[in-house]
């Protein structure tokens, strides 16, 4: 007998004679104390994240390359992971012809192995989209892609999102719902709600423990 | 500033360890301060009361649901994850499982494994199961990254170096990695990053464990805050995780509340940094994540306590840690007294139906009952009750027919004679007298040493007349008014 059939015929021989417990969910629960006006959403996003160091600038969709720029100056940092492909990726190039931007663009293109040693150590800084935001816990939902896999919102240091004003939901509850995850989901789909951390030693808070030291989003407030 | 502090032996049995434990103050210390602050934290997540209770409630009738479906979902969650392209073993042994991961190794040659945390692993001994075979086992959470590298094991399920302070830690990646010795924190977990990047860029294969495993749609669900587990699961090109069978649950939707609930009752954070949740390896047009996503369902004795109604409400555990926090004994003796894998309350209800109650016949009685674990719990499984009924167990006779792995650890003939004896005394008139009579009598030669009660205690004396007489007496003298 298999291990498998083993198990599963213990676990039936310990349900025999009963019945499946109903499913009584009661979605209320998770939602209603969890409800904001659309005015107050954005702003305890922004509290939640901010209050575990995240740095939150509210822009405009036409001007927040420059925010990025400027970011990126302020850290004096010499290059940035993109994702050509995108809409957000074509702006930002566009944006750094335009201004001559001595920072250096880089694009996720090739498979993670054939540049392991270079994404895993030199890489400064990523900018990736966002398909949304959760108001209740402030966090950002990331659905990588092949345009912007995986690591490339764990690797670099410093983490920039774009997230649209009007993807932000209250609670994950919506979300889930919003967005239909049951019908399916990526291979890896995440909610990131800061910079990576740990209290590991005394509880002291201590940020960049192994993904990103910084964590920046930018809200576009008119999409 | 740089003081060593012995560390907690793990020899003997529970009574032992807890004196050395009890004496030993700077570990207290550690403890007792860390678990102040995390009781805190908790009261802090939940202001509304209503809220959590109603959450709790939710949480309970989850996972009392996921269970009375169990192997239905079992294979529900077996042919999803197939279908997403993940391989799906089944141990029922930690042996089992443990040949299972390295077989999984050698087939890709590995000899390096980063592990994110994973409370399973450690009941499987993983690390030194590996380590035998020439395969490299290294810890990737900050927490159990120290407690590896000082040769112990984790004193918390969810912090698990929290027996240590950063002078302790600072002399250990001092001796270790011979680095300056540093007190600062944010510069010991700078180091700590800057060791383990390296181990995961180089890693053959990734392993962890799984908070939650959705059914519906063949999902495993991780929560972390520091990244590592993100890094484990998707740097290496095989991911491996391992996990119990009770941490299948229905669908999507059932993990909101369950979320929630974890992480406002381990850390009081509404939410973990990461909440990372993987259905699938790598696809062929995407350029990373594993190559080979493997699951590893263990039972070891879960199905045993599944047999008993009471007992299965072990496997609501969502593995929070808050009833250890809670929980006056732990503070007091600290995670490695108990000897064991899953220390403090949770550690007292799951531990038997793991290695038996034999291997550790002191769990059901350290504790006081004084119910803080049953009341924190965020699926309410009622640990207190569970501790009495694990005590009947472990005193049944073999006649009686124990109930739960190696019960009647502690049945002895002689406690029992005592009592029926102590029964029939109470039960007959006549010679409840008699022992009154001799009681009151000879007083004086009741021993003065009973044992611990006597630690603390002065030896109990019968008083020079039983309250019998001196009612009989005040009756007589009153006329009964
Ligand atoms: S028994 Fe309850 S309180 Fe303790 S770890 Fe499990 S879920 Fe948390």
């Amino acid at each position: 007998m298999s291990a498998r059939s083993n198990i599963l015929n213990k676990l039936r021989t310990g349900l025999a004679g009963s019945i499946p417990r109903p499913d009584d969910f009661d979605e209320r629960l998770v939602t209603e104390p969890w409800q904001y006006a659309p005015e107050d959403r954005v702003m305890r996003l922004r509290n939640l994240m901010e209050a575990v160091h995240t740095e939150v600038h509210q822009v405009r969709s036409d001007d927040w390359p420059e925010k990025v720029a400027a970011i990126l100056a302020e850290r004096e940092l010499g290059n940035l992971l993109h994702a050509p492909a995108t809409v957000h990726g074509q702006q930002l190039a566009v944006h750094w012809e335009q201004s001559g931007s001595h920072v250096q663009l880089l694009a996720y293109d090739r498979p993670v192995e054939e540049w392991k040693e270079e994404l895993f150590w030199q890489v400064d800084a990523s900018i990736t989209g966002t398909v949304g935001a959760i108001a209740a816990t402030g966090s950002l939902v990331l659905w990588p892609d092949r345009h912007e896999p995986r690591l490339m919102s764990l690797l670099p240091p410093l983490h920039i999102a774009l997230l649209k004003a009007s993807e932000i939901e209250d609670n994950l509850y919506a979300m889930m719902q919003r967005q239909n995850w049951s019908a399916g989901l990526p291979t890896n789909l995440l909610l990131v709600s800061g910079p990576s951390k740990t209290a590991d030693i005394e509880q002291v808070l201590a940020y960049g423990a192994h993904g990103p030291k910084e964590l920046v989003v930018l809200i576009l407030e008119d999409a | 500033m740089s003081q060593r502090i012995p560390v907690t032996e793990l020899t003997g049995g529970f009574r032992d360890r807890a004196e050395v434990a009890l004496a030993d103050g700077q570990l207290r210390t550690n403890f007792r301060t860390a678990m102040d602050s995390l009781m805190k934290k908790r009261a802090d997540a939940f202001p509304d009361e209503e809220e959590r209770e109603g959450l709790r409630e939710l949480g309970n009738r989850i996972k009392a649901r996921a269970l009375s479906r169990l192997p239905d979902l079992l294979e529900q969650l077996e042919a999803k994850l197939t279908d997403n392209g993940v391989q799906v073993h089944w141990a029922e042994t930690t042996e089992q499982a443990n040949e299972i991961v390295h077989g999984i190794i050698q087939a890709r040659q590995g000899t390096q494994v980063v592990k994110g945390k994973s409370m399973v692993s450690e009941e499987m001994e993983m690390n030194d199961y590996l380590a035998e075979r020439g395969v490299e086992c290294l810890e990737s959470d900050m927490g159990e990254y120290i407690v590896q590298l000082d040769g112990e094991k984790p004193s918390h399920i969810i912090m698990p170096a929290i027996h240590k302070n950063r002078y302790q830690v600072a002399r250990l990646f001092h001796d270790k990695l011979g680095v300056d010795e540093t007190d600062d924190v944010n510069e010991l977990i700078q180091i700590g990053r800057r060791t383990l990047r390296r181990k995961f860029m180089e890693a053959d294969v990734g392993v962890s464990g799984v908070n939650f495993a959705i059914a519906e749609t063949g999902t495993l669900l991780l929560v972390e805050n520091e990244g590592n587990g993100r890094m484990s699961t998707t740097a290496p090109p095989v991911h491996v995780a391992v996990t119990g069978i009770e941490k299948v649950v229905e669908n999507l939707r059932d993990v909101v509340p369950l979320l929630s609930l974890l992480t406002r009752s381990a850390l009081g954070q509404p939410i973990t940094t990461y909440v990372n949740l993987i259905s699938g390896p790598r696809k062929a047009d995407e350029l990373d994540g594993p190559e080979e996503v493997h699951l590893v369902l263990l039972d070891n004795g879960r199905s045993g306590a599944f047999a008993d109604a009471q007992m299965r409400q072990t496997l609501n555990c969502i593995r929070c840690g808050a009833c250890m926090n809670h929980c006056p004994v732990y503070t007091r003796v600290g995670g490695h007294t108990y000897g064991e894998v899953y220390p403090g309350p949770i550690g007292k209800i799951v531990t038997p139906h793991m290695v038996g109650l034999h291997q550790v016949p002191d769990h059901p009685s350290a504790s006081s009952l004084c119910g803080a674990c049953g009341e924190v719990c965020p699926v309410k499984i009622p640990i207190p009750e569970l501790l009495q009924r694990l005590r009947q167990e472990n005193v049944k006779s073999p006649a009686e027919g124990p109930k739960v792995k190696d019960g009647g650890a502690k049945y002895s003939r002689k406690e029992r004679l005592i009592w029926r004896f102590w029964r029939t005394l109470n039960s007959t008139p006549a010679l409840y007298r008699l022992f009154l009579w001799g009681a009151t009598r000879f007083r004086k030669l009741t021993p003065k040493h009973v044992g611990p009660w006597t630690q603390n205690h002065t030896a109990p004396v019968p008083a020079k007349r039983s309250l019998h007489d001196l009612a009989r007496e005040h009756l007589a003298r009153n006329g009964g008014q």
